[in-house]
């Protein structure tokens, strides 16, 4: 799949912003368990807040917020809403 | 009949699970691994056991804990399986339900927190919800009890009519089509090994291996397999998780749609607005700070305080009645010396840790149910993720200024087995409160003005050690190994004090199944060492006693240290058996009492012998207490003896250094 200009990662979102995924690169097994969390392609989410220390950030999908590390946000391709 | 729970993490499991078995609970682990295992009776239904599987979002086997029920599912063939699904976080939960029902085993969905979804404006039409999903379904809320009768009652039904699910189709069109393929290839073999042959296939088109060994496929049946998949994937443009992944969702979300309302997000606003606070920039470090102070204020107030002594108070009654008893009887001096100090020495030193670990697991508890502990780890992430220790190591680690044995024991909750071992191999650098004593002494007699100086250079020095030890033992680590850390936020909840109860209870029955017979001989064996000479004679000066013995043997080891002389070794093997021995050993050994001890003290050290003296107490053996903790914890005796002699090596080498910069600052003033 070609990276178009208005595509980014999740990391890049800020507080308060919302996306839509359009994949999830990475090995498999971590792939495999966003795809099981709920971030499948077409979901929704969005960047609730950060953690004191800037990292992990706090998202919310599919109704229920979930923490994830900025480094593994870096592997979740959105394009913003 | 044996039932599995099964279900999220934070959906109420544990909750149910003990509503269901309440005292009838045993603890163990599954076989092979480290992994906790609950299992129990139900009460009032002797014929129905309960097996409470470890919380998992999905049937894959990503992590220890999936393969884990994954594998009880596959191997140990329940009855039943009842799937606990959170009303207020529907879709997720019924991603693992979807997976349960293609196991192709009689199940029953309790829906539960049933209670935080009618409070929050929303409501299933449960019927229409059944149908759809095509299991039956029973409300429940577990934390008021209600509804549990029902679902065991339609349980029990299921199992007894071997009612299997109505076939919904989640997986249509061409998707269902590949399905069906992979079916006919591996149906032979998946009926022989008796897995259900539509979980298998959907299983291999998600490019799960352990599936496919377990099919044990002949090598044609793979290759054909493979190319029906690989020819798939191709079409679709995409990665059969992917595609899985994508379908099952969207099932979820046509069900949803149709049955479920999810009202208002009451609580979620709630929680946002706790967090508010609790995470905000400026006031989550001092908040954070705050509780876990507060938190161990009670701890220390608590177990040093009324626990502690009820304890100590109550063994000492018996110990005088059996001691009256026994000399009436003219019992044999040794006999008696042996039950006084030997028996009631050991049984007292294990049951001293039981005030400890219960109140600072009641402490974990509140934090972990409440829904503040992933707050907390989130908070502390960052900074720990730089050593191979994730946000959630920071509790444990801070009950390890109480003490090292529940702090191992608390370990458990850290799902990455190498954080776990992280984390474990940091503890013995934390400087338990058993040691505290030692520092007070020796701090009294040579660093008078600055004792508190002293004392928290003592505790940071061991920190220090501790994170550069751990930096090397990451060091050697392919960083692409890591497990994502993907952590969900539950809502805030108010602790139930009955699970906090039983966690209690079941903590302090494991705690002293394990560690009864250790300590115990432990102490039996320095009782030994002690009261015996070389010819297993009584001896009544103890310089002559084995101990004494092996004492003045190892002695010469500690010169480079400053302190060459037998009485202050004898001291510190018997901090092998408990880290209070050290103190009154070195009070028996020169004869003196608490009075006269300081004096004794300064005779024996100079200043630079007394802080390599507790440089080395710091860092050296954590008791056998905890060395067995560890042992049961990361279920290695390798590692275990690793630690002692790792940490004594370590201390040996600090210890020494001290001294000899300590002697050269000396010479130099």
């Amino acid at each position: 799949m070609l990276l178009k200009k208005h595509d980014m990662t999740l990391s890049e979102l800020k507080v308060g912003e919302c996306g839509r995924i359009i994949s999830v690169t990475g090995t498999s097994d971590f792939k495999g368990r966003l795809l099981d969390m709920g971030f499948t392609p077409e979901t929704e989410v969005e960047v609730r807040r950060k953690a004191p220390f800037g990292d992990p950030i706090i998202v919310s999908i599919r109704g229920y917020q979930l923490a994830l590390r900025r480094s593994d946000a870096d592997n979740i391709i959105i394009e913003e809403v | 009949m044996l039932f599995a729970l099964a279900g999220n993490q934070n959906c109420g499991k544990t909750t149910l699970f003990n509503q269901l078995t309440g005292l009838n609970q045993h603890v163990g682990n599954f076989p092979g691994v480290t992994v906790q295992a609950k299992s129990g009776y139900v009460r009032g239904r002797a014929d129905i056991s309960i097996v409470d599987l470890p919380g998992v979002y999905s049937l894959s086997a990503y992590s220890g804990e999936e393969a884990v029920a994954r594998d009880f599912l596959l191997n140990e063939k329940p009855d039943c399986i009842i799937n606990i699904v959170d009303a207020t976080n529907i879709e997720r939960n019924l991603y693992l339900t979807l997976q349960l029902i293609e196991l192709d085993i009689p199940i029953v969905i309790a829906l539960n927190m049933m209670d935080e979804l009618y409070s929050n404006g929303g409501d299933v039409k449960l019927y229409n919800f059944q149908n759809a999903l095509g299991t039956v379904v029973v409300p429940v809320c577990a934390s008021r009890n209600i509804g549990l009768d029902k679902l065991i009652d339609m349980a029990v039904k299921v199992t007894t009519d071997n009612r299997r699910c109505m076939d919904k189709r989640v997986y249509t069109g061409e998707v269902g089509n590949v399905i069906r393929d992979i079916y006919n290839v591996i149906k032979a073999k998946s009926e022989a090994a008796k897995i259900s042959g539509k979980f298998a296939a959907v299983k291999l088109l998600e490019g799960d291996y352990t599936v496919r060994e377990k099919l044990g496929l002949s090598d044609n049946e793979a290759l054909i397999a493979n190319e029906i998949i690989l020819d798939a994937q191709a079409r679709f443009k995409a990665d059969g998780k992917t595609v899985i992944s994508v379908m099952r969702y969207k099932f979820i979300e046509d069900l949803c749609r149709d049955t479920v309302a999810k009202g208002d997000g009451r609580t979620r606003k709630r929680d946002e607005i706790i967090d508010g606070f609790l995470l905000n920039k400026k006031l989550a470090i001092p908040m954070f700070l705050g509780i876990m102070l507060f938190a161990f204020y009670l701890t220390f107030s608590i177990t040093g305080g009324v626990l502690n002594e009820l304890m100590t108070s109550k063994i000492a009654l018996l110990k005088n009645a059996v001691d009256i008893l026994l000399i009436e009887q003219k019992v044999s001096p040794v006999i008696i010396s042996l039950v006084n100090e030997g028996v009631f020495g050991g049984v007292g030193a294990v049951l001293s840790f039981v005030p400890t670990i219960a109140v600072l697991f009641f402490f974990l508890s509140l934090l972990e149910d409440s829904g503040y502990m992933a707050r907390a780890a989130l908070i502390m992430d960052k900074p720990f993720g730089r050593l191979g220790l994730s946000g959630r190591s920071f509790v444990p680690l801070l009950m390890g200024i109480g003490c090292t044995v529940p702090a191992i024991m608390a370990t458990r909750t850290l799902k990455d087995e190498r954080e776990r071992y992280m984390t474990v191999r940091m503890l013995p650098f934390i400087s338990c409160s058993a040691k505290l004593p030692i520092y007070a002494i020796f701090t009294t007699v040579f660093f008078r003005r600055h004792r508190a100086l002293v004392m928290m250079g003592l505790y940071l020095f061991g920190v220090l050690v501790g994170m550069l030890s751990l930096w090397i033992l990451k060091g050697t680590d392919d960083a692409e190994d890591h497990i994502p850390f993907i952590m969900e936020l539950p809502h805030y909840r108010l602790p139930r004090i009955k699970n906090t109860l039983l966690l209690l209870w079941d903590k302090i029955r494991d705690f002293v199944s394990r560690a009864f017979t250790v300590v115990f001989l432990a102490s039996i064996i320095v009782w030994g060492l002690k009261t015996f000479g070389m010819r297993f004679n009584v001896v009544s000066d103890s310089g002559q006693s084995i101990l004494a013995y092996i004492s003045r043997g190892i002695s010469p080891l500690f010169a480079p240290l400053g302190f060459n002389d037998w009485r202050v070794a004898a001291a510190l093997v018997t901090g092998f058996s408990a880290k209070e021995a050290v103190i009154s050993t070195l009070t028996v050994l020169s004869s003196t009492d608490a009075a006269t001890l300081p004096a004794a003290i300064s005779e024996m050290f100079s200043s630079a012998s007394a802080l390599s003296f507790m440089v080395f107490t710091l860092l050296y053996t954590p008791c056998v207490a905890a060395v067995n903790t560890v042992r049961c914890e990361l279920g290695s005796t390798v590692a275990a003896f690793g630690i002692i002699v790792y940490q004594t090596g370590i201390a040996w080498l600090c210890a020494a250094f001290v001294y000899q910069i300590g002697m050269q600052i000396y010479c130099v003033i």
